[in-house]
């Protein structure tokens, strides 16, 4: 890692360390006996540890000036190999907070291990753990080779994927210790936010200069979406997390919004989340590994675009469809209500442009278990979001609002498609990143498929039972007009769906695990002579960036 | 169309301008009116904030993760208002920072629990809640009862929620730590400032049972017994329409 790094660069990544070192040193003071102390001795440890791993690599030689005909990978591969790291361990976590439905003792007694504090613990962990760290590494991977030029550095991409790992661990360990916002899906506290502001600046600027030194003219459909989601995620992330700490040495802050402003607000951000982090990003994965994979051209470029466009206007409407019939206007509710309708045309654009790539290459589909992971990945995400316009109409969430409908329906989403995605393009790109032919084992990919199909289908299947069951009794009637059911009659009904949700969450779960073991043994398993395809190369940069390309 | 984006493709900052502008607009028709649109708050005169007990009982149900199965939002449906009471108004959550009306109910809605039970009942639940209600699948919160609350800076935490727009005064935010002890301790000296600050409707009783020190249990239940009761305006509204209808 620190072999890749120039002279410059390595007296650079001391520097930001030293100051990181020194920020949590004045964090841990200010927040002496109060959670944010404890923090605050992390980031020093780790800025300190940084400042020994690179003087330990310090005097090695610089790289030669052959790295500039190359990619520039290392982050990449590291970013795949932490991303599987975070989806085990928030996997488990989120089987685990399965089971405890079911069987409320299968815990510690002790505070960190309570179901409040391990839920949040499970959605940063699977989305900005695993799915966060598989977007940065495949970015880094596509927006090479889409721009036909290496990275302007080697230390940002380096900072980028390490910086933001930190802020997870600094969210994860924080809501064990019981450092939370409250917000979902943006529960870090003000400086771990900071932090990420920081982190993702210079993502966007390192992507942006990568784009700069691209030898294609055209900018390719899956940076469309990688920037969109860079940009519209710090917009979103900025906004919500406006707050006014107690102190600098309190990690406590209180949300600058109160009340129905608030809760709008957090729904605009909440749901897109779920449109700029957990579709725009994952669908640039789409549109390059899909393809590639499947050795098709794009469908059609101009259903992309249309679908892009459509998705990047239509979706920053709908998040106040998670306040149907609450204190939230009514107007609000409404405009909510008909973009997230709206949004079904892009959506299945999408999907649609997607599927019919697979045209001319179904044999593919059926012989190849990574292109199948991406063809279900499809087919969900076209499932989800017909789903999700459809609960999003006023008196069909007056049915589903609040029950567990709504957790199968993300995890439709999640599992369905942003694991599904994921998984196949981490299997597609991980032969590539480290020279290898194929993957360790095609059978332990087959299996890895089938046991995430299988645990997704009976997920989905126990949570549209168990939340239109929960539903339905919440407004049943007697004959003589009174509620027929008490709130804990529903509870009981779930207990067979509970159960049935952990076993599927468990199969979803080994499948990663097996998955891990064989991207790890693909890794490990060195070919003699490692392969050098000529054509995964930047083209040579004494051609004029921007210079017109043959066939164009 | 597509011809012109056949040119904007090939421009980084247009394409990034153009992404900023096409994502700007929804959030911005939808959110910037709630702040200036006065309907969308009721008025609400009897409105009182939070006590100091009750601000730290708050922010023991958000660092627990309460919200994530309990929601604080009656919506406007019949079998909700019959179930939990009047439908929640929004003047109810002006004070709330951040709001925690939830979305999911792995547990009943808790928007006006407060009053419904009693204290003793609370503690036994939060305690163990399958030796009240043995179908429950809540986790336990032994370690409340044993947890001395944190008092010496809640003056500070009800100086920043002045910052963000809550109405606490300079006495309140100068008296935070003993009303603390005198809402928890109806007996001692502290407990009169109490009631002369914050109403005399406040609940003024040992929550947990124990006068003497404050606990995490004494704050979370003196928080739970608030709920849906800072302001009538939900009861009124329903009268109002009973009397329409």
């Amino acid at each position: 890692m620190v072999a890749g790094l120039t002279k410059g660069e390595r007296q650079f990544a001391i520097v930001i360390s030293v100051v990181l070192a020194l920020c949590g040193l004045f964090l841990a003071g200010a927040g002496h006996q109060r959670p944010l102390g404890v923090h605050g001795l992390l980031i020093a440890f780790l800025g300190i540890a940084t400042v020994f791993v690179v003087l330990s690599g310090y005097i090695a030689p610089e790289p030669s000036e052959e790295r500039l005909s190359s990619y520039y990978d290392d982050p990449s591969k590291a970013g795949i190999i932490i991303a599987m790291i975070w989806a085990i361990f928030a996997m488990f976590i989120g089987d685990w907070v399965a089971w405890l439905l079911a069987y409320p003792e299968m815990t510690f007694d002790a505070a960190w291990a309570s179901f409040g504090r391990l839920r949040p613990v499970h959605t940063t962990g699977v989305i900005f753990g695993f799915g966060g760290n598989a977007l940065i590494a495949t970015s880094f991977h596509v927006m090479q080779r889409t721009c036909r030029a290496r990275m302007p550095d080697q230390l940002s991409p380096w900072f980028v994927l390490l910086g933001y790992n930190l802020f997870c661990i600094l969210a994860v360990s924080g809501y064990f210790i019981g450092v939370t916002q409250s917000k979902e899906y943006a529960e870090p506290e003000w400086y771990a936010d900071i932090w990420l502001v920081i982190v993702w600046v210079t993502y966007f600027v390192l992507y942006l200069r990568t784009l700069a030194r691209r030898q294609e003219p055209h900018i390719y459909v899956a940076n469309w979406y990688y920037l969109a989601f860079i940009l519209v995620v710090a917009v979103l992330h900025i906004v919500n997390n406006l707050a006014v700490p107690v102190s600098l040495g309190h990690a406590k802050s209180y949300s600058a919004f109160s009340g129905v402003q608030d809760a709008m607000t957090q729904w605009w951000y909440g749901h897109n989340a779920v449109a700029f982090f957990l579709t725009a990003g994952f669908l640039g994965m789409l549109y390059y590994y899909l393809p590639k994979r499947a050795e098709r051209p794009i469908f059609s470029y101009r259903l992309s675009i249309i679908s892009f466009w459509g998705i990047t206007f239509l979706y920053m409407w709908a998040g106040s469809h998670h306040l149907h019939y609450t204190a939230l206007p009514h107007w609000v509710q409404t405009l909510g209500m008909t973009f997230s309708v709206m949004l079904l045309v892009p959506s299945w654009a999408s999907a649609g442009n997607a599927l019919l790539t697979l045209n001319g290459a179904w044999h593919r589909v059926r012989d190849d278990a990574t292109l199948r992971f991406m063809m279900v990945a499809a087919v969900f995400y076209g499932i989800s979001t017909f789903e999700g316009s459809f609960l999003a109409i006023r008196p069909v969430n007056s049915l589903s609002h609040y029950t567990d409908w709504t957790v199968g329906h993300v995890h439709a989403g999640a599992l369905g498609w942003v694991a599904f995605i994921t998984f196949g393009s981490i299997y597609a790109v991980v032969p590539i990143l480290w020279k290898r032919e194929r993957m360790y084992s095609a059978r332990l990919v087959e299996v890895h498929f089938w046991l995430a199909l299988a645990g997704t289908l009976i997920y989905v299947f126990a949570m549209w039972n168990s939340g239109i069951i929960q539903g339905l009794m919440w407004r049943t009637y007697t004959e003589s007009g009174t509620l027929a059911y008490s709130f804990i009659d529903s509870l009981v009904a779930m207990h067979p769906y509970y159960v049935a949700r952990a076993i599927g969450g468990l199969l979803f779960l080994i499948g990663a695990a097996i998955g891990f073991y064989n991207i790890w043994m693909t890794v490990r398993t060195a070919r003699e002579e490692p392969l050098e395809p000529v054509a995964d190369r930047p083209i040579a940069s004494d051609t004029p960036a921007g210079a017109v390309q043959p066939g164009e | 169309m597509f011809g012109f984006h056949y040119k904007l493709e090939r421009h980084t900052i247009p394409f990034v301008l153009a992404i900023i502008f096409v994502a700007g607009i929804g959030g911005i028709v939808e959110i910037a009116p709630l702040f200036t649109i006065g309907e969308t708050v009721e008025e609400a005169p009897d409105m009182r904030v939070y006590t100091p007990l009750e601000l730290a009982g708050r922010n023991i149900y958000i660092r627990e993760g309460c919200y994530a199965c309990h929601s604080q939002m009656i919506r406007t449906l019949r079998d909700e208002v019959e179930r939990y009471g009047p439908y929640s108004l929004a003047v109810e959550s002006q004070y709330d920072h951040p709001m925690l009306w939830g979305s999911k109910r792995t547990g009943p809605d808790l928007a006006r629990v407060g009053g419904k039970y009693s204290d003793a009942w609370h503690v036994a639940h939060l305690d163990d809640p399958r030796s009240v209600v043995p179908q429950s699948v809540m986790p336990a919160y032994t370690w409340l009862d044993d947890t001395q609350l944190v008092t010496e800076d809640l003056g500070q935490h009800l100086a920043a929620m002045r910052r963000v727009g809550v109405p606490y005064t300079d006495k309140m935010i100068a008296n935070a730590a003993a009303d603390v002890y005198g809402q928890a301790n109806p007996d001692s000296d502290r407990a009169s400032g109490v009631a002369e600050r914050y109403g005399e409707e406040t609940n003024v009783r040992a929550f947990d049972g124990e006068p003497g020190p404050v606990t995490e249990m004494d704050a979370l239940v003196a928080y739970l017994q608030i709920l849906g009761r800072l302001t009538d305006a939900a009861h009124e509204q329903q009268a109002l329409e009973g009397d329409l209808r």
